[in-house]
């Protein structure tokens, strides 16, 4: 970041949630950079950027969609990187039909499962000489909802050579529908739809315009203010359309940088703890995918483009590091070893569940749901509903006292001695307190040793799981049982150390990977393309292989940056292989020349026959630029010299998604689940894909234009503080931090303020329809109303850290209370960045009268489980109507 | 007392034998972004209690308030309208069109503006008349300041001056450090800064707000003893950079020696007011002012009230030789009224 020339950050309070990475920004910024600041409030972030643009939340897509308009109708792409890296020219399928031919749908929506049949949305292909007949197809017969998730960082398979006009002037062609479905995205559009004075983006239209281009980069900056919305992985996706037609793609200071909140929250995510992937963005297997082979061929094809072609040899040496010797050829790798998917089982989907008795138990660890996640209250009930709980945590979290003192308690939803859950504590140990890698935004790993011993009995997950899982395997012992192998057979063998920690290292160096066979056996891989297929390797995560190459410990490297150049390579080690800019082939021209000195990274050598540079080149390191890849090869080999997106099928960029998005080839502006305006640019109000949670304990607010909108007429959102940590657990019990933000407390305009009569520093009480907290009122010219939709917005802030509990230094009521349940059905990601509510001065009543006062208002609004859940708000009248 | 040191460097009065430069801090605060790792740094390395009521105050994102026994670094917040901000530009436009003392190469250090209200701050070779004449630019229709403010390590320090013990003592860093074991918590010094900064602790032991169970060493008694920021004195002994300056994620607050410290802040008041920030200026940078300038210096954006500092500190030793001049005459009054009384009542 620190080398871009220009910086919006969108979606994101750097400054106040990563305050640490913000140095980059402050850097840029003291080399000249201009930074800019998108959010509905004024914040820390704000306060040293150089220009703050206010945005009614939820409408980003409608502000980068305009952007790319301006982008298209002022002629400012960067033409020969648009052409030569993107898939513009590509053509897409006859049967494809855009928003603008069915007025906020695409082809191929089915009302009955509310989802898509992508396969309108696909290339135009031939297929490839020699390929058997069947016709490759790029879209997927049906979306299921998980399947937006199942495919990682690679993209989806495709095979075939797709059809191409590279004169751009085809209707069918990327780029003209493109131009096409952007073109009501307009400077006027933005200031109806997101409040945005035409000036305001003006001046952000140059200014990323201006920062763009062969000398110059823009990069941008995100976190969870994009990706905390029904339609929140299409807000990223417009922002990569955006910077791929300027040409910000793989180069330095260009990008866009997806900010993670805990320490090694990416880390979470590459070995995941989510339930639709396995290590290294290898999609969980679904229940109808019998054999390994049929598992690897939905995730690629031999044929294809790029490094996921490989994915057998991935998927094979996971299988290996799991399960060892268990894992041969004649048990499928042990493919049956592994849980397979039947549907969506993201944490909202099992506490439903939970809350229909179908869960037993439940582990807690790193997260404090009862504060944390969205409608509280749903979460505590399902809790209440569990026979077992797991809490690991430093300190009695919320989560962990509920059954004693949480909100239900109070209000006598609850009564503790008729609550059968067995709530178990395990003191966990803190970062310091544990060696570890930590693997950051920037898909560093950086290694953490142990400062001092965990107190009492707190210890560390890596012990606590190893132990786990010794005690299970006792037991099991003697068991004959086929469904006990899996576990049996896990390679359950770690070096101790004296105090009877596995040793982390040899953790580390189990996800790198060995050769099992030949005459390196036993040897660390040094990068993934050594992995086999055969069983001849090793490695629990493919993208992390080579961080444990020559059996050394690289994310523990720390050569200072002084003694190195700016790419300090020998700080960590970031995946994959080390590069520390993703993509950068495309930092080189088509013929492999910088595209300029000021922004070189790597280039061919021609005399060398290599490609070189600052950073590791993130391409084969041979391929020579005009290379044509012979038509029968697939995988890596079939990259041709200008096809920088490796992971990609087609090696291009893609500003046009035949696949991967369940809920649009190109984003679309849709209006948040509860919203205080009627989508302006479409009949269809909200995204027609969103996963609903109709229930009477999660019940929705109308949206404007629905009777009972009066009643929950403001937009809150909910956020973080610096001096607080998430849901409270790492920072409300330590009294140094928990001073700094002792208390609950939501930030109001003067306007608004006026408006309801609340006092500074006074109480206010916020009811949604899930429901009623109080806060301490905070009013402030920070929050400022906006005019959208032909009426004022008014947005009320809500810090989420603070929870209803007895152990706590300081405690409050939860932002996430208010919030309800509906997911982006891409990624299962719940909309906490919006909702709708009322507020009024003076304190929440307590007991019974709090559970009355939120029926009051559900009540005068008329809400029922239709109430927000209708998912088609009937384009096609709207059609009809027009004619 | 607080005679003024020939050379600017406090520690030439002290007789260190093996004089090291003088250490001090510049908070730039137009790159703060108000994250308080600064006050938090600082307690755990210094082992301070914490020390709020859990209330909220009401003053933006302060819950802090003011700096104290156990707060030796204070985060303030204030937020401005465009009124507040345009008479911030005019308030420095005024001070640099005075003519007011203009810095010549970094190193002379020689007439540096301060926050007396008499200067607006150091301008490079380039001179300061641009910024003077040239357009400030739009004015921005809202801005959020912070602050982090700290010890100012005067060179002249009333706190030092005062004390009847010996338990303040100027370092060889030339910083001003409190030796808790010799304090005898009479409260001299806290009359005797000018900014507020010293004060007594009140509760008793010192114990780390952590629930973990910690070592007894770090309980020590202290109470009643006059507390303040020690430049992290220990830490300067084993050649490390002060918690908070250590702590910093946009290098807000830097620390060094203070001449260097001096220039990189004239450079970027300079810088500023070149990008139409004519309120940019330096706030204890003036040798010249009541404390005879600061080893802590800041870059403010506005006037120093505004962040609470106060805009002309004196440290009231430097009235002392006359004081004690009037107290002499006043005394010699007395007794002449006195003995006057005696001629007077004998001849009764």
């Amino acid at each position: 970041m620190a080398n871009a020339d220009c910086i919006v950050i969108q979606g994101s309070n750097m400054a106040e949630c990563h305050p640490v990475g913000f140095q980059w920004v402050a850097e840029a910024k003291a080399r000249g950079a201009r930074v800019i600041h998108v959010d509905p409030r004024f914040t820390r972030t704000t306060a040293i950027a150089d220009k703050h643009v206010p945005i009614r939340a939820g409408s980003d897509v409608v502000l980068l969609g305009a952007l790319i308009n301006y982008v298209l109708s002022n002629e400012l792409w960067f033409d020969e990187y648009v052409r030569a890296y993107t898939n513009a020219s590509y053509l897409i399928s006859e049967d494809f039909q855009d928003t603008e031919d069915l007025n906020g749908l695409f082809s191929g929506y089915d009302p009955e499962k509310g989802g898509y049949d992508l396969s309108s949305w696909g290339y135009q292909t031939r297929p490839h000489e020699g390929a058997s007949g069947q016709s490759p197809e790029h879209g997927e017969e049906v979306s299921d909802h998980a399947e937006g998730e199942s495919h990682g960082s690679g993209g989806p398979p495709a095979a075939a050579e797709p059809l191409r006009d590279e004169s751009l002037q085809d209707p069918n062609t990327v780029f003209q529908i493109l131009k096409r479905h952007y073109r009501r995205y307009t400077p006027e559009m933005v200031r109806e739809a997101c409040g945005i004075s035409e000036e305001d983006f003006d001046y952000l239209a140059r200014s990323i315009t201006e920062n763009s281009g062969r000398e110059r980069t823009t990069c941008f900056a995100y976190a969870v203010g994009w990706t905390q919305h029904t339609l929140g992985a299409q807000f990223i996706r417009t922002a990569a359309i955006l910077q791929l037609l300027l040409g910000n793609m793989g180069r330095p200071g260009g990008g866009i940088m997806a900010l993670r909140g805990h320490a090694s929250i990416q880390g979470s995510t590459d070995i995941p703890t989510l339930f639709n992937l396995l290590p290294g963005y290898l999609p969980m297997p679904k229940v109808e995918l019998q054999s390994s082979q049929e598992y690897i061929n939905s995730i690629a094809s031999k044929q294809q483009k790029g490094f996921w072609a490989n994915a057998d040899t991935y998927a094979v040496s996971l299988l290996k590091a799991w399960w060892g010797d268990a894992a041969q050829p004649e048990n499928d790798w042990a493919y049956d070893y592994l849980p397979r998917l039947t549907g969506p089982h993201g944490t909202y989907q099992t506490l439903t569940a939970m809350l229909r008795d179908e869960v037993e138990g439940y582990f807690i660890l790193g997260q404090n749901p009862a504060v944390g996640s969205a409608n509280g209250r749903m979460q505590r009930m399902g809790m209440s509903h569990l026979k077992w709980l797991v809490v690991r945590d430093f300190s009695l979290i919320e989560s962990a006292t509920w059954w004693k003192d949480g909100p239900e308690i109070e209000s006598g939803e609850l009564r503790t001695e008729e609550i059968d859950t067995e709530v178990f504590f395990f003191p966990a140990a803190t970062h310091v307190e544990k060696s570890g890698s930590f693997t950051q935004t920037q898909r560093l790993l950086q290694w953490r040793h142990q400062a001092v011993t965990p107190p009492g009995e707190a210890e560390s997950e890596l012990k606590f799981f190893y132990e786990f899982g010794q005690k299970i395997r006792e037991r099991l012992a003697d068991s004959d049982d086929p469904r006990d192998r899996p576990l049996l057979d896990l390679t359950w063998d770690y070096p101790l150390h004296d105090d009877g920690d596995p040793d982390a290292e040899s953790v580390l160096a189990e996800i790198n990977g060995r050769f099992l066979t030949g005459p390196d056996a036993g040897k660390p891989l040094s990068s993934y393309a050594q992995m086999k297929g055969d069983g001849s390797t090793a490695g629990g995560c493919w993208i992390y292989t080579g961080v444990y190459a020559d059996k050394v410990n690289q994310a523990a490297r720390r050569v200072p940056g002084k003694d190195q150049d700016e790419i300090a390579a020998e700080w960590g080690w970031a995946w994959p292989a080390n590069r520390r800019i993703l993509y950068n082939r495309a930092s080189a021209d088509p013929q492999g020349k910088p595209w300029s000195e000021r922004k070189k990274l790597v280039w061919w050598d021609e005399e060398a026959g290599r490609w070189t540079g600052k950073d590791i080149p993130d391409f084969l390191v041979d391929r020579a630029p005009g290379t044509v890849a012979p038509e029968e090869a697939g995988g890596a080999a079939a990259l041709d010299g200008d096809d920088p997106f490796i992971m990609q099928a087609d090696g291009k960029g893609w500003l046009f998604a035949p696949k991967g998005m369940v809920d649009g080839p190109l984003p679309t502006h849709y209006e948040p689940q509860e919203s205080p305006v009627r989508n302006p640019l479409y009949a269809q109000q909200p995204n027609a894909t969103r996963e609903l949670f109709p229930r009477w304990d999660n019940l929705s607010a109308p949206s404007e234009g629905e009777p009972g909108a009066e009643v929950y007429p403001f937009m809150f959102t909910t956020y973080r503080l610096t001096e607080q940590h998430t849901a409270g657990g790492m920072s409300r019990w330590l009294p140094y931090l928990a001073e700094l933000q002792p208390e609950m407390f939501c930030e109001v305009s003067p306007e608004l303020a006026a408006e309801r009569g609340l006092e500074h520093n006074g109480w206010a009480t916020l009811v949604s329809p899930r429901a009623a907290i109080e806060a301490k009122v905070m009013i402030t010219e920070r929050m400022r109303p906006l005019q959208s939709g032909g009426r004022t917005v008014h947005q009320i802030g809500l810090p989420y850290h603070w929870g209803v509990g007895g152990e706590a230094v300081v405690s409050g009521d939860a932002a996430n209370d208010l919030m309800g349940i509906t997911l982006d059905p891409n990624v299962h990601i719940q909309e906490s960045k919006v909702g709708l509510c009322d507020i009024q001065p003076g304190r929440r009543p307590r007991g019974t009268e709090l559970v009355e006062l939120v029926k009051k208002y559900q009540q005068r609004a008329g809400l029922d489980l239709e109430t927000g859940n209708v998912r088609v708000t009937d384009p096609q009248a709207e059609v009809e109507e027009n004619r | 007392m607080s005679a003024e040191p020939k050379d600017g460097n406090p520690t030439s009065d002290a007789h260190y034998d093996h004089p090291h430069s003088r250490r001090g801090f510049f908070t730039d605060t137009s790159i703060c972004i108000g994250c308080k790792a600064c006050e938090v740094a600082c307690k755990e390395w210094n082992r301070n209690p914490a020390d709020g009521d859990y209330s909220i105050l009401g003053s933006s994102y302060d819950n802090t308030g003011a700096l104290g026994a156990d707060t030796w670094r204070h985060v303030a917040f204030i937020e401005q309208d465009s009124q507040r901000i345009e008479q911030a530009r005019e308030s420095g436009r005024k001070l640099v069109s005075l003519g007011m003392p203009q810095v010549g190469a970094p190193a002379s250090g020689s007439s540096v503006a301060s926050g007396t209200g008499s200067a607006g701050g150091g301008c490079g070779s380039g001179g300061c008349g641009s910024a003077s004449s040239s357009d400030s630019g739009p004015t921005p229709e809202f801005r959020w300041l912070m602050s982090s403010d700290v010890c100012k390590h005067c060179t002249n320090a009333g706190c030092l001056d005062v004390c009847p013990t010996g338990a303040l003592f100027r370092t060889e860093y030339g910083t001003v450090v409190v030796q808790d074991d010799i304090c005898n918590g009479c409260g001299t010094c806290v009359a005797g800064c000018p900014f507020g900064v010293i004060e007594r602790r009140e509760d008793g032991l010192v114990d780390t707000p952590a629930s973990r169970e910690m070592p007894d060493t770090v309980r020590k008694p202290q109470d009643g003893v006059a507390q303040k920021c020690t430049l992290c004195y220990d830490r300067l002994k084993d050649d490390e950079t002060p918690a908070c300056a250590k702590t910093c994620p946009t290098t807000s607050i830097k620390y060094g020696q203070r001449e260097d410290l001096l220039a990189t802040a004239q450079q970027r008041v300079a810088q500023l007011h070149e990008q139409g920030m004519t309120e940019a200026r330096l706030y204890g940078a003036n040798p010249n002012d009541g404390v005879g300038g600061t080893g802590s210096i800041f870059l403010l954006l506005d006037e120093p009230e505004v962040y609470g500092l106060p805009p002309d500190p004196r440290v009231p030793t430097a009235d002392l030789a006359h004081t004690f001049k009037r107290a002499g005459v006043a005394m010699a009054g007395m007794a002449l009224a006195t003995a006057a009384a005696f001629v007077a009542g004998g001849r009764r």
